[in-house]
């Protein structure tokens, strides 16, 4: 039986000729990851177990993305525990206040994770770098703190669903619509332990933020990865950047899918997943009427470049509503950088919205922009659940950059316009 | 392996978000972030629970987040195991590495009500409603997952 591109990568990191679903692999990790929330856990667990050496100093990135700057006296005492440890074993990817970013922006960008990779990391979008052509998953701490030590992880290899793309997205929708559309047609658990591999024609009509974004939410499916095929846009992105050689494999022409799905991406409209499930989506244009709070453009799912241009797009010469926060987070330095130099930076302020520094912040209800009761958000990050901004009776609509921009001008939900874009 | 205790039941897609909220992980301290396990959707449950006593819950139980917090604060404060419909990929893999047992069984989830008393059996794999004189079978865990969760998580098996 052939092999999935998941199902291809994992069996070389097992050692193995081929692998097939459902089978247990013991299989080496190429990058181990963590950040400040996730870090001391596994700090406390690698402690706990004896362990004294790590597997090695060039293959385990810890990132302070969560909580900094940081937030209170409990999150520098986390962010502490971290630095202490990388500085203890010499961790070569470490990443502190002023280099850090949201790490699932920042390690594709600084080429620490590249195609063929096998690579886990203690937090759930992790499932990010599948848009590199690697195999990429979420993990808790303990597996953290084991991997650190062993450079190995043990994975039940999983079965497939396959999304084959067709056509080509309208100006105004991006990769935030694609995967919200995937959400609402197959629920939060539609791949619940499977991977998601893409196909397709379209593929070639999406640009590598559109594909970290799609890649980024398949958790929300329930998924254990996605994973886009390596193509023209892929090597472009890795060029330079890769700071270990990457390695491109391919399904095979005989590998077997649970199920396929055709999506046309000329048929996306602009998506809002509603309270309090991703699945929950709607067009855009059916929700009007919702009035909102605030706006928050960022996140490990909506923070990157093509991002911030798209909120530039709209929100350029334009005013926030009245009664209306709007909270720009470039989600590395290098972009907020890049904002700086394009001039978004001051249009974003001129708008009236403010920016900060890199931050997971609102996104997880941590800081930097909680919702009181009754209040409501449109935000272009990745989970709505209850209270995941803020009070129990606030409210999270999900939505891609554009959305989010648009409906901080008017106050409400709205549609984005071509002719804004 | 065996435990009993008095059920607490909730609905599909309990995320981790709820089970335990962002706003408390600036601490990694398993028994302070305890005392706000299931607060958001249930504010009496740390006031009411006991040893060994059992979640039962629907589908897609554990979504969202990564964090182990989740697992380990449901573990902390007594919970002898979560039985559910499903659960999702990341939360089933935490609750083995740090030693919370969890079982699927669509059956149990659905018939067993709030305040029964249950009784598991982990070798077997069976779960005893006493309180309706009801029996399932659950998929019992594979032999190296009944010694991580015996040894008290991953990196104590792995010591061992």
């Amino acid at each position: 039986m052939g092999m999935t591109m998941t199902q291809k990568i994992l069996a070389a990191h097992a050692g193995l000729d081929s692998v097939v679903p459902g089978q247990l692999i013991s299989a080496e990790l190429d990058i181990v990851l963590g950040n400040d929330i996730t870090t001391p856990v596994a700090v406390n667990e690698f402690k706990k177990a004896g362990f004294e050496s790590i597997y090695d100093n060039k293959r385990i990135a810890i990132v302070l993305d969560h909580f900094v700057p940081n937030k209170d006296i409990k999150a520098a005492e986390q962010s502490k525990t971290c630095r202490e440890f990388a500085n203890a074993y010499n961790v070569t990817h470490f990443y502190d206040v002023g280099k850090m970013g949201i790490e699932h922006a920042l390690l594709p960008e600084q080429g620490v994770v590249t195609a063929g990779d096998c690579i886990i990391g203690a937090d759930s979008h992790t499932c990010t770098y599948g848009a590199l052509g690697a195999f990429s998953t979420g993990v808790g701490s303990t597996d953290m703190a084991a991997g650190m030590a062993t450079g190995k992880a043990w994975f039940k290899v999983p079965s497939a669903i396959k999304f084959e793309l067709v056509g080509k997205l309208t100006q105004n929708c991006s990769g935030k619509d694609v995967i919200l559309s995937i959400i609402g047609l197959i629920g939060v658990d539609g791949a619940l332990y499977k991977s998601m591999e893409f196909f397709g024609e379209g593929i070639a009509n999406l640009s590598m933020d559109d594909r970290l974004c799609i890649c980024n939410m398949a958790v929300e499916a329930g998924a254990k990865n996605a994973i886009f095929p390596i193509d023209s846009v892929t090597v472009d992105y890795l060029k330079g950047r890769s700071e270990r050689e990457p390695a491109f494999y391919s399904a095979d022409d005989d590998a077997e899918y649970e199920k396929t799905y055709i999506i046309d991406l000329s048929e996306i409209v602009p998506t809002v997943a509603c309270p309090h499930l991703p699945e929950n989506t709607k067009p855009a244009s059916d929700l009007k009427d919702i009035k909102i709070d605030q706006v928050v453009i960022g996140s490990c799912t909506n923070g990157r470049m093509e991002d911030m241009e798209s909120a530039y797009r709209v929100l350029n010469g334009k005013k926030v509503a009245d009664g209306v926060r709007c909270i720009i987070i470039p989600a590395t330095m290098q972009i907020l950088r890049e904002c700086v130099e394009r001039g978004y930076y001051t249009a974003f302020i001129d708008a009236g919205a403010v920016v900060s520094t890199p931050t997971c912040g609102p996104c997880l209800g941590g800081y930097m922009g909680i919702l009181a009761k009754g209040e409501r958000c449109i935000a272009t990050t990745n989970r709505n659940f209850v209270g995941r901004m803020g009070h129990t009776e606030s409210e999270v609509y999900l939505a891609s950059p554009a959305t989010a921009a648009a409906s901080a001008i008017t106050g409400y939900i709205t549609e984005p316009k071509e002719e804004t874009l | 392996m065996k435990t009993q205790g008095k059920v607490f039941k909730y609905k599909d897609n309990v995320d981790t978000d709820v089970i335990i909220p962002a706003r408390y992980l600036n601490t990694p301290d398993a028994r302070e972030l305890a005392l706000h396990c299931m607060e958001d959707i249930d504010t009496d449950f740390v006031k009411n629970v006991n040893n060994g006593d059992i979640i039962v819950a629907g589908w897609n139980f554990g979504c969202g987040s990564s964090r182990e917090h989740a697992p380990l604060v449901i573990k902390t404060c007594g919970v002898g195991c979560v039985i559910a419909k499903s659960f999702a990929r990341i939360f089933y893999r935490n609750a083995i590495n740090i030693g919370l047992p969890i079982l699927e069984c669509e059956e149990a989830a659905d018939e067993i009500n709030v305040n029964d008393e249950i009784a598991i059996d982990f070798d077997s794999g069976v779960i005893t409603n006493i309180t309706q004189g009801k029996t399932y079978k659950a998929q019992p865990f594979p032999q190296f997952i009944q010694n991580i969760i015996t040894s008290g998580g991953l990196l104590a098996s792995l010591k061992e």
